[in-house]
């Protein structure tokens, strides 16, 4: 049965906010940006009923500074941006991947270069997202389809980012942020939230980021006596920097590693119907919509097509994709951009498969009829 | 104060981890005066390590934190005003320090030292002003004096230069304040005064950088340096009748020092905490 109070008619980026509360979120900063400034506005009005803090600051780059300040402090905190914010979030999201600061970040993603179109969806950061810091760094995105995936992902960005300690970023487009649908509402206490592993081992001694057998370090929180260091700069497993070539290395290695070891905790996708695929349509977010009404329509006419969707996008399931395209002649990857998640795809495709792309970047999403008529070119 | 801590007592090593010893600042450099200035004065006032949050940014003065026997995070440069808001928000119950310089206050992260200002959060920012990118080889900072040398202004600079103190008390600083390393006792009242302001607290402290900028300007070793900073001071009571510094936003040659702005302003966790009590009280009542 449904009622207003389980089931809410919400937009995506409400949804966001939702979940972001329904996860633990006690922190918030954040500044107005087309088409994301309704998270911060809703986070204004939710975090005070519940025991958090909202600020709006002085401009992108402080609202992610202060998110990484209070994740310092010990608390799940967020912020949420579009295109030119997210650029400007970069330096200050290395920092919490160089140094395991625990947060998480939404970009609602809209048309660019630069200023772009800020009222017209796009898919153009899915490479920013991954490598828009510098250096080697590790982070985790997520790529929701729906309102109820936007909450249900940055539930789980919440519990990622506290179990492995990695920077989580919420990526949706424009359409998904404003597009109204039913979320169900989690039941009090339904929820498996998790917090970040806080030290408790003697402060004599501690190391801050000791090499533990998960690879994740405990983490100290200020006041509970353990009075560690936290820097930017490449640092010992006492927090102190260290530009000693073999500690450098063991760092950066523990860091990737620790990617490595917790695939299964983080890796999720979708495969629709690949197993006897001739076509795949490799695609995410609003894009992964309309390959699903085509695929319905494709199927219906005896057509071999299957999705595969990655709702981790980084790291790339690059073994679920190789699963679900084994016996594919093609993969079709729509995108609204020139062409970055095909990269990654070709990549991991056997040689022989045939990768083709179908992008827009005129800040139009793709209907269902264009993927269904681009299979229909191909399969000529 | 009945918690406070005598002065004869004050032992630096209680505040330092002597394991990261010897620090790596030159020879001449006056942030280490600056630093025991204001361990002195956490001294005094007996507050917990635990509970303090030396929050620092990049440059020479960001690196001295890590000296410091507490919670110490050095994050990006002019950025730390931004994590320790986060941080001072998040956790009140944390006594949070920001160190800072004048390339990472005034320059880079100019726009969070103006925000800090007007907000008025409880946190004490002690910027250490050398008039130099020391870190980097020497370069122009927003404080350089005209006609100085540095690496980026070889035939002297032409850029007026900042009043750090003037810039903090327009844009709605509660608590100013300036030093030099020299007066260090005073230096050390400063910060103690700053450290129990309830607000936003800003202390300038005038710091000697010997090797990359005396050098090149001529000034003479540390003490030479220290003590032309010293001549061209002035109290504070020199200054204005209400105690307010100039409107000029550009440092005149010669500088008061001491309290130079004071006055009892809203805290901002204060007013945001009953804000939300006057909000939950509202939707509670229907």
């Amino acid at each position: 049965m449904q009622s207003k109070d389980t089931h809410k008619d919400i937009q995506g980026n409400h949804a966001c906010a939702l979940g972001a509360i329904a996860a633990g979120c006690k922190f918030f900063a954040g500044y107005p940006i087309t088409p994301s400034s309704e998270i911060a506005e809703r986070m204004s009005v939710e975090l005070p009923k519940n025991e958090g803090t909202f600020i709006q600051m002085e401009d992108e780059i402080a609202s992610m500074g202060a998110v990484v300040g209070a994740s310092m402090g010990g608390i799940k905190s967020m912020t949420a941006t579009s295109g030119p914010g997210f650029s400007l979030k970069q330096e200050n999201l290395g920092y919490a991947s160089g140094a395991e600061i625990p947060c998480v970040v939404v970009n609602v993603m809209r048309g660019g270069p630069s200023t772009g179109m800020p009222t017209r969806p796009a898919q153009g950061d899915i490479m920013q997202a991954r490598w828009g810091t510098h250096g080697d760094h590790e982070i985790i995105v997520l790529t929701p389809d729906s309102v109820p995936e936007i909450f249900s992902e940055t539930i789980r960005a919440f519990n990622l980012t506290e179990e492995l300690r990695v920077p989580v970023i919420v990526l949706y487009d424009e359409v998904l942020g404003h597009l109204v649908e039913t979320v169900e509402m989690p039941k009090e206490g339904s929820l498996d939230l998790k917090t970040r592993k806080f030290a408790q081992s003697p402060a004599e001694d501690f190391l801050p980021y000791k090499e533990t057998d998960d690879m994740v370090p405990e983490f100290p929180r200020p006041g509970d006596g353990y009075r560690t260091h936290t820097t930017g700069l490449t640092h010992q497993e006492n927090g102190f920097p260290t530009q000693d070539p073999k500690q450098v290395d063991r760092m950066i290695k523990r860091m990737s590693g620790k990617m490595d070891m917790h695939k299964d905790v983080y890796e999720s996708w979708e495969a629709l119907e690949c197993d006897d695929a001739d076509i795949v349509i490799c695609a995410i977010g609003i894009s992964a919509r309309a390959a699903r009404g085509a695929l319905k329509s494709l199927r219906a006419q005896g057509q071999k097509v299957g999705l595969f969707r990655p709702i981790t996008l980084w790291p790339f399931p690059e073994d679920a994709l190789k699963a679900a395209t084994k016996s594919a002649k093609t993969v079709l990857v729509p995108e609204l951009n020139a062409g970055q998640m095909i990269l990654e795809v070709e990549r991991h495709c056997d040689a022989s498969t045939n990768v083709v792309g179908l992008n827009r970047i005129d800040g139009e999403h793709i209907e269902p009829a264009e993927i269904e008529e681009k299979i229909k070119e191909l399969v000529k | 104060m009945d918690s406070s801590n005598s002065a004869d007592s004050f032992n630096i090593r209680d505040y330092l981890r002597l394991e990261m010893f010897p620090h790596f600042l030159c020879p001449g450099c006056g942030h280490g005066i600056a630093m025991r200035a204001l361990l002195w004065a956490v001294y005094e006032l007996d507050i917990d390590k635990d509970k303090i949050a030396i929050v620092s940014g990049i440059g020479c003065s960001g690196r001295i934190g890590a000296y410091v026997d507490a919670n110490t995070f050095h994050t990006t440069h002019g950025r730390p005003l931004a994590y320790a808001t986060g941080l001072a928000l998040a956790r009140p119950d944390l006594h949070v320090i920001v160190i800072t310089g004048d390339g990472d206050s005034l320059a880079i992260g100019g726009n969070h030292l103006i925000h800090a200002c007007r907000r008025n959060l409880n946190m004490t920012c002690m910027m250490l002003n050398n008039e130099v990118y020391g870190m980097t080889g020497g370069q122009a900072s927003p404080t350089t004096s005209e006609t100085r040398y540095t690496t980026t202004s070889q035939s002297g600079s032409i850029e007026p230069v900042f009043d750090a103190c003037a810039l903090a008390s327009a844009a709605g600083a509660s608590f100013v304040g300036r030093e030099v390393t020299v007066h260090t006792p005073n230096l050390k009242d400063l910060l103690r005064d700053a450290l129990d302001h309830n607000g936003f607290s800003f202390v300038e402290v005038l710091s000697d950088c010997t090797e990359v900028f005396g050098r090149k300007n001529n000034l003479g070793e540390s003490p030479e340096m220290i003590l032309s900073q010293k001549s061209k001071m002035r109290p504070s009571s020199y200054g204005s009748a209400n105690g307010n510094i100039v409107d000029e936003p550009f440092r005149p040659t010669t500088l008061p020092t001491g309290i130079l702005t004071h006055k009892e302003r809203a805290e901002y966790g204060d007013t945001y905490r009953a804000h939300v009590e006057k909000i939950s009280g509202s939707v509670k009542n229907g």
